[in-house]
């Protein structure tokens, strides 16, 4: 059988034509405005509470729209954007080193190897110096120069300083100044906030998403929860590959279901791989622990020159280590792009110079930081870092040169949407890593943060007036059929998780869910692997429904329940990426296939045939999916071979 | 390494609960806390027993979601490390565990070791914020913040809300989580406006979730994963008694 | 929001009625072991002191009655500091209904977990106190004219019970001190770290010099220093 056919091509159409630096300032002028006596009645569902969703939720209320949110964590304040550590990207060219809102937003399309778009790429760099007003008006306590002015710098694969940064917790101030806005707006009674909910379905009525199925946590009650509009912002999927920086709660159910009922999934198979994080350590290991990649500005990352040198660092002179980023990419050194970096890890690794116990790690020294700026300096920049490293492998960082590995950390796919953030299902919308839209096939260091608070203070709040004041729409509630239906379907699929009954845990199908992708659908991907992937992918899932235990029962916090119904929902998204992977027959940014790539060993783009966006329809289970492409232009930033060197 | 756990196991709010005694073999030293209970969960669902419900998220020590007492220490025995950065080499072989969950009226327990820490939010929404409306933020760089009022604030700023605080207080108190928020907010220029109504309005929903009072003995710190200084107090204190006899009203950022 | 309790009801208000009351009463005590030292000066330089204490503000006031305002505001910071730390024990007591299965070692200081037990052994101290040697019922003598020789025979060797319990409820006075005299600092808000060392550091230095300053009086009398 076919793994998926060809649909129509599909387009934005939300983008206003002309200058690609007046289409935000057109497109927030031609939108439709609601009065501001309506908005009261217009209630907006935001799932999430991250960066984009607490950000999104906060504005919608004060702009006097009703705002139900839900989180499936037991308070706003703990969604997994808090772990952010580097920074966030802004164009206020403070250090006055040549930055502007042009030049972020080229580094942005050319960092996500010319697979974004330039409109929402564009809009993004504009957007990014209110963030930090805003931000600073917050209280949130970045970090400042001894003149009190913000302090910057450079981050990943950016040669100008403009990464703010507090710390090593900038996500964790930023959510936390969203998550003070939002408590202010619920504390006034103008968002409904359910913490330990989880949403398990969407609610289409007459083609429009009005609603959501919810599972209160605690008691185990699923109900509907009816709206005008519908916004995700549930982030991304990296837990596919079970081991992955992100939260253990972080899943894709809630966009995943918006999938099944007709949204379309665009560019699965972009993945990013951290190049640093802490190596595994055993079986038991849970998740991984990412060090901030601003860690590179300072430390260098080598291996011994020759295969299974076991000496201790220490002992191995420098001439026998091989700084092999600073060798092959003489420019950018140890702040390439993070998909290089953590290919060419993987790369020294295969060759049999990896370090550590299970030589799949590299070193990254501090030796030459701390005695060029001393150990007060390096533990000011990074001291909770080196902390936090000592306290998981017991190794002390300033002695010890780190060992680093990569990690799934982030996924560029996501839901498919317009320059209005809206999915081809009008009144869904989709916000953050939840969505596809800015990062291309790569991510730069301390742009997530920039694109989320951009969607949820910014775009967002303001592109969902234009589709609320097309309304007003038909008033439905729960007693709705489609509702209704709805709602049968979460009971129905609870009660058949529970009832498998097998001899195996949720965990031990998830690890090995994780295995498989990780081996053929990470860091680098091959036609074959692909699809043996495919195949024990479909394998996997089969024994799952027939073998997998969840203990309790559906009316009680059940917490191997969650997962279980989280985990069957990745082995969906597994195959699809996979499928995405495969028919991607090129590599760019996060992407890699072993058959595509220049004579040194880098990724070898084909934009005669993949400038595009896949966007994946569901069709039945089963069935295989359908592929819309969305074609990509550039009439501002010309595709060329990314070149690092 | 061979453990023996013995850990609170509570149904539901209402049931009674009680320690039950787990033994755990094959413990790798090189495991988190929280690894090595999931070993313990999943040999419970292969016998058909009820897991045990913990919280945990990020398992990075920054979410706050997670949260243990560990031998009558709020996040174990190793300071400045949350439950799910603790590792198993901090414990011996053979050594007998006892795990409960956070104790506070304030935080009732939903299953297991698993509360209900909503109460901190209320004293967010009570006044931990500043009125800010997306889009009116003057130009960042319009108000310098001396340094040093910067970096103490985000020292505060750095509370993760896990409520290990109020775990480890005698009194059941939450005036450090409190004071944090309010300590960053008082120090930063951007926090001036609202700092009296602030810290009335935070201290009255502290103490109407049903915390205790401050007696300033001092355990708290110790406890906090993140050290937020106990002094952040004493700034509480002061803008306490400073906003009421000030009389300032008690309506925060409305 | 709207107002749920009077500012002097908050937690934080009723550390401030407990800073203030504790600071009056400690203001007392160290007048209080000033005059006992007076004990060193003889029998006669100590009787005659403690009758002018009867006599001050004479001749503005009219006999007793500075005395008896003073005995008013002492009763009054008794009773305050009472009632604060009552509902305070109680609000900790409601706050935390299910006790730890593990009780947990002491991170802070022991002065600071024994404020309340101390206080309830202070408070006995005190009625004792001022049985013996201002009614002078409990005491051998209780000859309200020789105070100096009530002393004396308070102390005597082969009372050293009455001693021990005195240095007892004294060393309880210390340790309580030792936190509260922080703690007042600190409610009243003291908020630097360096004045949070400093201010620990002098409650140490006058916890121990109040301690020894009453303690020299029943050793004195027990070594036959004062007879």
């Amino acid at each position: 059988m076919e793994l998926f056919t060809e649909g129509d091509p599909i387009a934005d159409t939300k983008a206003p034509a002309g200058p690609v630096e007046k289409r935000w300032e057109t497109r927030r002028f031609e939108a439709k405005l609601v009065n501001p006596a309506n908005r009261r009645k217009m209630t907006v569902i935001v799932v999430g509470t991250g960066l984009a969703g607490g950000s999104a939720a906060a504005t919608l209320a004060e702009q006097g729209y009703h705002v139900k949110s839900y989180c499936y964590q037991d308070s706003p304040r703990r969604a997994h954007s808090i772990a952010a550590q580097g920074g966030i990207n802004a164009a206020k060219n403070y250090r006055n080193d040549g930055d502007s809102v042009h030049r972020l937003f080229y580094d942005t399309v050319k960092g996500g190897d010319f697979r974004s778009r330039e409109s929402n790429v564009h809009r993004l760099a504009e957007v990014s110096v209110n963030i930090i007003d805003q931000c600073v008006a917050q209280g949130v306590p970045f970090a400042r120069e001894y003149g009190g002015l913000l302090d910057t710098r450079s981050f990943g694969g950016a040669q100008v300083q403009r990464t703010f940064y507090a710390r090593g917790q900038t996500g964790q101030q930023l959510l936390l100044g969203a998550y003070q806005a939002l408590e202010r707006q619920i504390g006034l009674g103008n968002v409904e906030m359910n913490t330990r909910h989880e949403m398990l379905e969407l609610v289409l009525v007459d083609g429009k998403a009005r609603g959501i199925v919810v599972r209160d946590m605690i008691t185990g009650e699923i109900s509907t929860e009816m709206a005008d509009a519908v916004v995700l912002a549930s982030g991304g999927y990296g837990n596919v590959f079970y081991l992955s920086t992100n939260a253990k709660g972080c899943n894709v159910t809630a966009t995943w279901r918006a999938h099944r009922k007709g949204a379309y999934f665009a560019n699965p198979c972009y993945t990013q791989i951290h190049p640093t994080c802490i190596p595994v350590s055993g079986d038991h290991q849970s998740k991984l622990t990412l060090m901030s990649e601003s860690l590179r500005n300072d430390g260098r990352v080598w291996v011994p020159k020759t295969k299974g040198d076991d000496r201790s660092p220490k002992d191995i002179p420098e001439d026998e280590r091989d700084y092999y980023l600073e060798r092959i990419y003489p420019s950018f050194g140890n702040l390439v792009p993070r998909d290089i970096a953590s290919r060419a890890a993987k790369n020294v690794c295969d060759e049999g110079r990896g370090v550590g116990p299970t030589k799949l790690g590299v070193y990254l020294d501090f030796a030459d930081a701390i005695g060029r700026l001393g150990r007060k300096a390096i533990e000011a920049k990074y001291g909770n870092l080196f902390e936090m490293y000592e306290r998981i492998t017991g190794e002390d960082p300033y002695e010890v040169p780190m060992r680093i590995y990569p990690a799934v950390h982030y996924t560029m796919g996501g839901l498919w949407v317009d320059y209005d953030l809206q999915s081809n299902i009008p009144g869904l919308f989709v916000i953050g890593e939840a969505n596809f839209s800015d990062h291309g096939a790569n991510r730069l260091g301390a742009s997530a943060l920039m694109q989320g608070l951009a969607d949820g203070y910014f775009v967002l709040p303001t592109t969902i007036a234009n589709y609320l004041a097309s309304g007003p729409l038909e008033k439905v509630d729960a007693s709705h059929p489609a509702a209704v239906e709805a709602r049968t379907d979460v009971e129905d699929r609870v009660q058949r998780l529970l009832a498998v009954d097998g001899d195996r845990t949720v965990d031990s199908f998830h690890r090995e869910l994780g295995q498989i992708m990780w081996e053929h659908c990470g860091m680098e991907r091959s036609e074959a692997g692909l699809r043996k992937a495919i195949d024990e992918i479909r394998a996997l899932r089969e024994q799952f429904w027939q073998r997998v235990k969840v203990s309790g029962t559906g009316e009680e916090l059940n917490q191997s329940l969650e997962k279980a119904g989280r985990v069957a929902d990745f082995f969906e998204l597994a195959e699809l990426m996979c499928i995405d992977a495969l028919h991607r027959e090129e590599s760019c940014g996060g992407h890699f296939r072993a058959e595509h790539q220049t004579p040194d060993g880098e990724a070898q783009r084909d934009d005669d045939r993949f400038a595009y966006v896949a966007a994946w329809e569901f069709t039945a289970d089963g069935e295989p999916s359908v592929l819309h492409k969305e074609d990509l232009k550039f009439e501002y930033v010309h595709p060329t071979q990314r070149s690092y060197k | 390494m061979n453990l023996t756990l013995r850990i609170w196991r509570q149904k539901g709010p209402e049931d009674k609960g009680r320690m039950v005694t787990y033994p755990v073999d094959d413990v790798s030293p090189d495991m988190s806390f929280l690894e090595m209970l999931d070993v313990l969960n999943e040999r419970l669902i292969l016998a058909g027993e009820d897991p045990v419900a913990f919280d945990h998220d990020c398992r990075e020590g920054i979410c706050g979601m997670c949260g243990l007492m560990i031998n009558g220490d709020a996040h174990g025995p190793q300071r400045g490390t949350t439950a799910c950065q603790l590792h198993m080499r901090q414990f011996k072989d053979g050594e007998t565990i006892d795990i409960e969950p956070w104790r506070a009226s304030a935080f009732p327990v939903v299953k297991d070791l698993v509360v209900n820490r909503g109460a901190f939010d209320k004293i967010i929404a009570a006044g931990g914020y500043v009125t800010a409306p997306t889009g009116s933020a003057p130009e960042a760089h319009s108000t310098p913040v001396a340094k040093a009022n910067a970096d103490a604030a985000f020292e505060s700023a750095a509370c993760i809300g896990c409520g290990a605080c109020v775990a480890a207080c005698p009194n059941g108190s939450g005036m450090l989580f409190t004071a944090a928020k309010l300590t960053q907010l008082s120090l930063l220029p951007q926090g001036q406006p609202e700092r009296y109504t602030r810290v009335i309005g935070m201290v009255d929903a502290h103490d109407e979730a049903g915390f205790g009072g401050c007696t300033n003995a001092g355990e708290c710190t110790p406890a906090c994963p993140k050290g937020i200084p106990l002094n952040t107090i004493g700034r509480l204190n002061r803008d306490y008694l400073a906003a009421t006899a000030k009389g300032a009203n008690n309506t925060p950022g409305s | 929001m709207t107002k749920t309790r009077s500012p002097i009801r908050s937690n934080v208000g009723l550390k401030a009625v407990m800073a203030v009351t504790g600071i009056l009463l400690a203001l007392f005590l160290i007048a209080h072991m000033l005059g006992n030292l007076k004990v060193f000066t003889g029998e006669t330089s100590f009787d005659h002191y403690a009758h002018w204490l009867r006599d001050i503000g004479k001749p503005l006031l009219p006999g007793v009655w500075f005395l008896w305002i003073l005995r008013t505001v002492l009763v009054v910071a008794v009773v305050a500091h009472i009632v604060a730390a009552t509902v305070l024990a109680r609000r900790a007591r409601a706050a935390r209904p299910v006790k730890y299965a593990h009780r947990k070692k002491v991170n802070g200081s022991y002065a600071a977990r024994t404020m309340r037990w101390g206080g309830v052994i202070i408070l006995l101290f005190v009625i004792y106190h001022l049985l013996d040697l201002t009614t002078g019922t409990l005491n051998p003598v209780g000859d309200a004219s020789k105070p100096y020789g009530n002393v004396v025979a308070d102390f005597a060797p082969e009372r050293w019970y009455v001693t021990l319990f005195y240095t007892l409820a004294i060393l309880a006075v210390g340790f309580h001190l030792r936190h509260g005299a922080f703690s007042a600092f600190r409610s009243l808000g003291q908020q630097t770290p360096r004045g949070e060392r400093r201010a620990r550091i002098a409650a140490l230095i006058f916890a121990v010099l109040l301690c020894a300053g009453y303690l020299v009086v029943p050793f004195a009398v027990l070594t036959g220093l004062v007879s």
